[in-house]
């Protein structure tokens, strides 16, 4: 088992915003978490990557048998958890270029390897641009900054191809994205799936799930997953609408 | 088309003052000339107790021993401090029930002005304590508010009904040593208003003072103490009016307020002294002392302004943040037109964790003035966590005024963030066109304009003021040159 | 010659009418007239202290407090020149001149004059061989009223460096200058410089100030820089100096018509450094680019002084100035944008921003702006913060360490002023020396800072932000 989540509760203030999350992901699999706006689906994924804000009370999160919950975010990186970023920061001055290859020469240190030459490295990241369809340019200009959100949600998935992580969490990575960037965007995802990897998929919409097609959809509400199916309950989600989990559990 | 906005700008540098005329009420004058005579004299003639006349006379010890400050982006003419009348009140003191018993000549001023008291008490519920060259004449509303336990009175009331309160925080958050107008103001003030929300109250009406000055040659020196206790919050507004006068008047003010625990004060001016004529003749000086501090922790502290009068403008509404998670907030609106010269801003002092402080200062230049923001926003050590956000922007109508932003930031803190801005524009040829092409004429066009450039600082007057502040806004630039 | 304190303005007074015939020694009458008026003004005021607006922040008559030796004349220092600039700096062509203790190099010989009929040379020379140039331009540009060490300064020096580019005259070379410090004694030296580039002209010109030993110079420089129509300047202000220095350079540019500036001052080392830019757009069309970077840690302190004068219309200016501070370091900025009545069309730009890395350290920022017309785009701002959390956070998500991290955003922060520099061996050799300061790396070595990263030397990082 990859990831192992086991009765998480995490708060931020003091406000408690996962109430007891289970999760289990294998290697070769693609979850999709669904559910309402503030049931807690971005404060998992940002728990998962060690987002400090946040306190885990209770439970724990495990990852290749080692629990994650006392390393530093860069260390989870290194061990293989890659978040793409919901609203992806501006880091003016830092070109995607040597942000890229400080990253991955640093990871591959961490993993015992030697870093990439420079020839080895560019050809890296020209394969990978291919992949997402990203400008030769974009690569020289500064991390998102002035990106538009199609190009910022591209980057991400680019970043991703370069670190090859085994497990992703793409956070509302459709939000904002046209039609034609979104299929470019989950074409880049899907060429990425394998059966080393694992990729939870975090969503409002099942629009995405139209094209990254999970083998397990779980509905996220009030900070507990109560609900998981295959790719049809985020069918079912679709026409019914999230009301009706609401009801269902409010019928409890 | 290019020539209109100019032609209107003439015609707005020549309108004339509105609010100029005198009230004939016999007055009672203190003889010319600041002395520690003067001092007892004032102090003898309010009764005042022992500790008041000690407060005066060590204020008037330190004001001898400074020097006029001239730090400030501002052509002060020489001001003779003995050619001044240090004391000015009505003669008979009018001690009424009604206000048909009011002098009418007060009344009619009154109306003139637009606030007359029949009106603000009936209709707008606004208590008044109304001072006329610093002796308070009338309050209303106070049964109302003795309700609440909340007292509003006169500075000289509060000296003999509440010392206690007085004395404990008079002079605590401005020293009498402050700065050379402050002394002077702890020296020889007249009156002012005194506000104390108790304990958890919620002032129910928004508290207002009017200030006129009248009597020829008279400095006006009033002094506001507000203090919001534990969990309380009020809205208090202050209005100022000055008629003509072809000498130059010296209005040294202080207000202090003290914000405890939880507390929240907002304090909102506007000032419309007489800003002198057309030449630059006359006009009142006005040199304030305005501070706040946030005692206790989430308290809170909003100041905003809008200044269209005055010859001469030098104030800098401030706040203290000594509680932890206190906010302070600044927003000015300040015009000057023909001659007039501001500089004017805040200063936010970040002692406490946590603290937040806002500055929005919108600055509007036209005629031959000069308009300055000054501003300082310090971060101590120990204010972790800070955060400061000031936006200065300057608008210039015509091209033989001055725009100037001088704003001074001290950092001591890493955890600390500190943002200024500033902006220096007009109107551009582009949006006028945009206006007129839509059907609006120039002068209504740069109104619109003008009111739209100033809305963010509008928007934060309570609701009476909004509409006059809009109204002055309109005169002061005479309805088009905002 | 012994040393003395110099906390008193009385001091200076009567050294300068006991040295006044040495000082003098090689004046024109007009020039020794502007001494004695120099002196007065300089009487008249005296030190600046915390009274003084643009002195509020920093403290420098404490400076002034140790023995200080002051040499009028000709002294030779035991500095051998040409061992230490026997190695050519790599990449970087330039024509060196070098200042030993504040006094050129090669004074006794003759003003050097270049094909191009560029004039190179000291300027105690340039007094006797080409007067009417220095006669027209001294003591023109730089304004001494309200400005006691621009007074002093005025009053005292008797050597410095003289550039005169003719019209119509391209430098090819970057022009180096190098003032070294390295005496057994604390100095202070007074220098004065004069570079006047004629019209339709450019000139690239690199000025390192640098101590070699641990002794407390202090230098108190004015330069005046003379741009004619047109004329094109890029100026590079590099410091690195050791902690118990002083270093006050006054840099004065006078830009003529759709003439253009780009200004860069470079602080990575120095006790005290307040360097002063003060930029006159006197015609229509000029352009000024005033960049600024320091990066200070310890009991450092900087104090950047910017004033364009806005004198003409359709002219454009913009400052950036960056500073990170670390230990005790503290940073003041002063900068003031006038824009004088009918200079419409004016563009400027004033930009301040921080990074303050501990609690100890400060910044007083006070970017101000004094307008009086109206068809104008002014704007500033200014920042004082830490590294931006979310920022690291997304760079650490991507498994790089939390201190690769701060140096990778630091290193950001700063590029963006490195990447104004126009001489791309110099842009990175800076790129270098700025990132091995980041890394605590960068010493007060005993070479210019040019010549730092030899090639037996070579500078290492673990990040490797090499271009690729």
């Amino acid at each position: 088992m990859l990831l192992h989540i086991n009765d998480l509760h995490a708060s931020i203030n003091g406000k408690e915003i996962l109430k007891g999350v289970n999760l289990e992901v294998n290697a070769g699999e693609v979850h999709a978490i669904m559910g309402p706006n503030g049931t807690g689906k971005s404060t998992l994924a940002s728990v998962i990557a060690g987002r400090e804000v946040f306190e885990v009370t209770q439970g724990d999160v495990v990852f290749k048998g080692k629990s994650l919950l006392d390393m530093p975010v860069e260390q989870r990186a290194r061990e293989g958890i890659f978040l793409g970023f919901q609203y992806p920061v501006e880091i003016p001055g830092v070109s995607i270029t040597n942000f890229m290859r400080t990253a991955l020469n640093e990871i591959r240190k961490y993993r015992g390897l030697e870093p990439l030459s420079g020839a080895a490295f560019l050809a890296r990241m020209e394969e990978k641009k291919k992949l997402v369809e990203i400008q030769s340019k974009l690569t020289n200009r500064s991390v998102n900054e002035g990106f538009s959100g199609g190009e910022k949600k591209k980057n991400e998935i680019f970043q991703m191809a370069m670190l090859e992580p085994t497990l992703s969490i793409l956070d509302e990575t459709d939000s904002g994205l046209d039609i034609d960037a979104l299929r470019i965007v989950a074409n880049g995802v899907n060429a990425l799936r394998s059966t080393d990897n694992a990729i939870v998929v975090i969503t409002h919409y099942q629009r995405l799930l139209d094209y990254i097609v999970p083998d397990i959809v779980h509905v996220l509400y009030e900070g507990r997953i109560v609900k998981t199916g295959g790719k049809e309950l985020a069918l079912e989600l679709e026409e019914k609408g999230y009301e009706w989990i609401k009801k269902e559990m409010e019928g409890r | 088309m290019a020539s209109e906005p100019n032609d209107i700008l003439n015609e707005v540098t020549q309108s004339e003052y509105k609010y100029g005329f005198v009230t004939d009420i016999e007055t009672e004058l203190a003889p010319k000339g600041l002395t520690e005579e003067t001092i007892r004299f004032i102090s003898s003639k309010k009764e005042e107790p022992p500790f008041m006349l000690e407060f005066r006379l060590n204020a008037f010890r330190r004001w001898q021993s400074m020097k006029q400050p001239e730090w400030a982006h501002l052509n002060i003419p020489p001001i003779d401090f003995q050619d001044i009348h240090y004391y000015a009140a009505p003669k008979k003191r009018p001690e009424l029930e009604s206000l048909d018993q009011v002098d009418p000549e007060l009344l009619k001023t009154f109306e003139k002005l637009g606030i007359s008291l029949e009106e603000q008490k009936r209709l707008s519920g606004v208590a008044v304590d109304a001072v006329i060259d610093s002796v308070s004449v009338k309050t209303t509303f106070s049964d109302t508010l003795a309700k609440h336990g909340i007292i509003f009175c006169s500075f000289s009331d509060a000296v003999k009904n509440h010392p206690e309160l007085v004395k404990q925080y008079m002079g605590t958050v401005v020293p009498a040593g402050d700065n050379y107008f402050a002394a002077l103001n702890s020296a020889v003030f007249s009156d002012g208003s005194f506000a104390y929300i108790p304990k958890g109250v919620r002032c129910p009406i928004e508290l207002s003072t009017y200030f006129r000055i009248n009597a020829a040659n008279t400095g006006q020196f009033e002094r506001t103490l507000i203090v919001a206790d534990e969990g309380a919050y009020v809205s208090y507004m202050e209005g100022c009016t000055a008629p003509q006068r072809d000498e130059n008047q010296l209005h040294a003010a202080i207000v202090e307020i003290v914000a405890l625990k939880d507390a929240e004060v907002k304090y909102s001016t506007v000032q419309n002294w007489y800003p002198g004529d057309k030449e630059g003749r006359g006009g009142i000086y006005n040199f304030v002392t305005k501070r706040g501090i946030c005692k206790g922790n989430h308290s809170k502290i909003s100041w905003t302004q809008v200044e269209t009068g005055s010859a001469i403008t030098w104030k800098y509404p401030s706040c203290i943040l000594q509680g932890d998670n206190s906010v302070g907030e600044f927003y000015s609106v300040a015009v000057t037109n023909n001659y007039q010269q501001a500089d004017t801003g805040s200063k936010m002092v970040h002692l406490g964790r946590n603290t937040r402080s806002t500055i929005i200062s919108k600055g509007i230049s036209a005629g031959r003035s000069n308009n300055s923001y000054r501003g300082l926003v310090k971060i101590t050590k120990r204010a972790e966590n800070a955060r400061n956000f000031s936006q200065c922007d300057s608008l210039l109508l015509g091209d033989k005024c001055g725009a100037h932003t001088f704003p001074y930031i001290q950092t001591e803190n890493r955890s600390s963030v500190v943002e200024h801005e500033a902006t220096t524009s007009k109107i551009s040829d582009d949006q006028l066109f945009y206006c007129q092409q839509r059907g609006i004429d120039t002068e209504s066009a740069i109104g619109l304009i003008v009111n739209g450039y100033a809305r963010e600082v509008l928007s934060k007057l309570p609701m009476e003021f909004a509409v006059e502040a809009q109204k002055l806004l309109s005169i002061s630039l005479e309805g088009s040159v905002g | 010659m012994t040393a003395t304190t110099l906390n008193h303005a009385e001091t200076f007074d009567q050294l300068f009418k006991e040295k006044l015939p040495v000082i003098s020694r090689n004046d024109l009458a007009s020039l020794t007239r502007l001494r004695n008026e120099a002196i007065a003004l300089f009487n008249q005021n005296g030190l600046p202290g915390s009274a003084d607006e643009k002195w509020r922040n920093t403290d420098i008559t404490r400076r002034l407090d140790l023995d200080y030796t002051m040499h009028h004349e000709d002294f030779q220092s035991n500095l051998d020149v040409e061992k230490i600039f026997a190695c050519e700096v790599p990449d970087l062509d330039t024509f060196l001149i070098t200042m030993v203790n504040g006094w050129y190099a090669y004074r006794n010989s003759a003003l050097r004059i270049l094909p191009s009929g560029t004039i190179i040379g000291s300027l105690g020379r340039a007094l006797r061989e080409a007067p009417e140039l220095v006669e027209a331009h001294l003591g023109k540009v730089a304004r001494m009223h309200n400005n006691p060490f621009v007074a002093l300064n005025t009053a005292f020096a008797s050597d410095g460096v003289f550039i005169y580019v003719p019209d119509n005259t391209v430098v090819t070379k970057p022009i180096q200058m190098v003032n070294v410090v390295d005496h057994h004694e604390n100095l202070f030296m007074q220098t004065r410089n004069l570079v006047i580039v004629g019209k339709n002209s450019r000139l690239e010109l690199v000025h390192c100030d640098d101590s070699h030993n641990h002794t407390a110079g202090f230098t108190n420089t004015v330069t005046e820089i003379v741009m004619g129509d047109n004329a094109s300047v890029d100026y590079y202000k590099m410091q690195n100096i050791n902690d118990q220095s002083t270093v006050l350079h006054s840099a004065w540019f006078h830009l003529g018509r759709d003439a253009r500036l780009n200004s860069h001052a470079i602080s990575l080392n120095g006790g005290l450094i307040r360097n002063e830019s003060v930029v006159t757009l006197s015609q229509p069309g000029a352009d000024a680019n005033v960049y600024g970077l320091y990066l200070m840690d310890k009991k450092q302190q900087t104090d950047n002084l910017v004033f364009v004068d806005h004198a003409a219309p359709n002219c454009t200016s913009s400052e950036l100035f960056k500073g990170i501070l670390d230990d005790y370091a503290r940073a003041v900025f002063n900068g003031h944008i006038l824009v004088r009545p009918d200079a419409q069309q004016t563009a400027a730009y004033q930009s301040n921003r921080n990074i303050l890395l501990t609690d100890k350290a400060r910044v007083n920022t006070q970017p101000f702006l004094e307008i009086y017309a109206d068809d104008v785009k002014c704007s500033h701002g200014a920042t004082v913060g830490q590294l931006d959390a979310e920022a690291m956070f997304y760079l650490r998500s991507r498994g790089i360490g939390e201190e690769n991290a701060r140096m990778l955003l630091m290193y950001a922060f700063a590029a963006e002023v490195i990447g104004k520099i126009g001489i791309e061996n110099l842009r990175d050799r800076i790129d270098d020396l700025v990132k091995k300061r980041l890394r605590g790396e960068l010493s007060i070595c005993d070479q210019c800072v040019l010549h730092c990263s030899k090639p037996d030397q070579p500078i290492t990082f673990d990040i490797d932000m090499s271009k690729i």
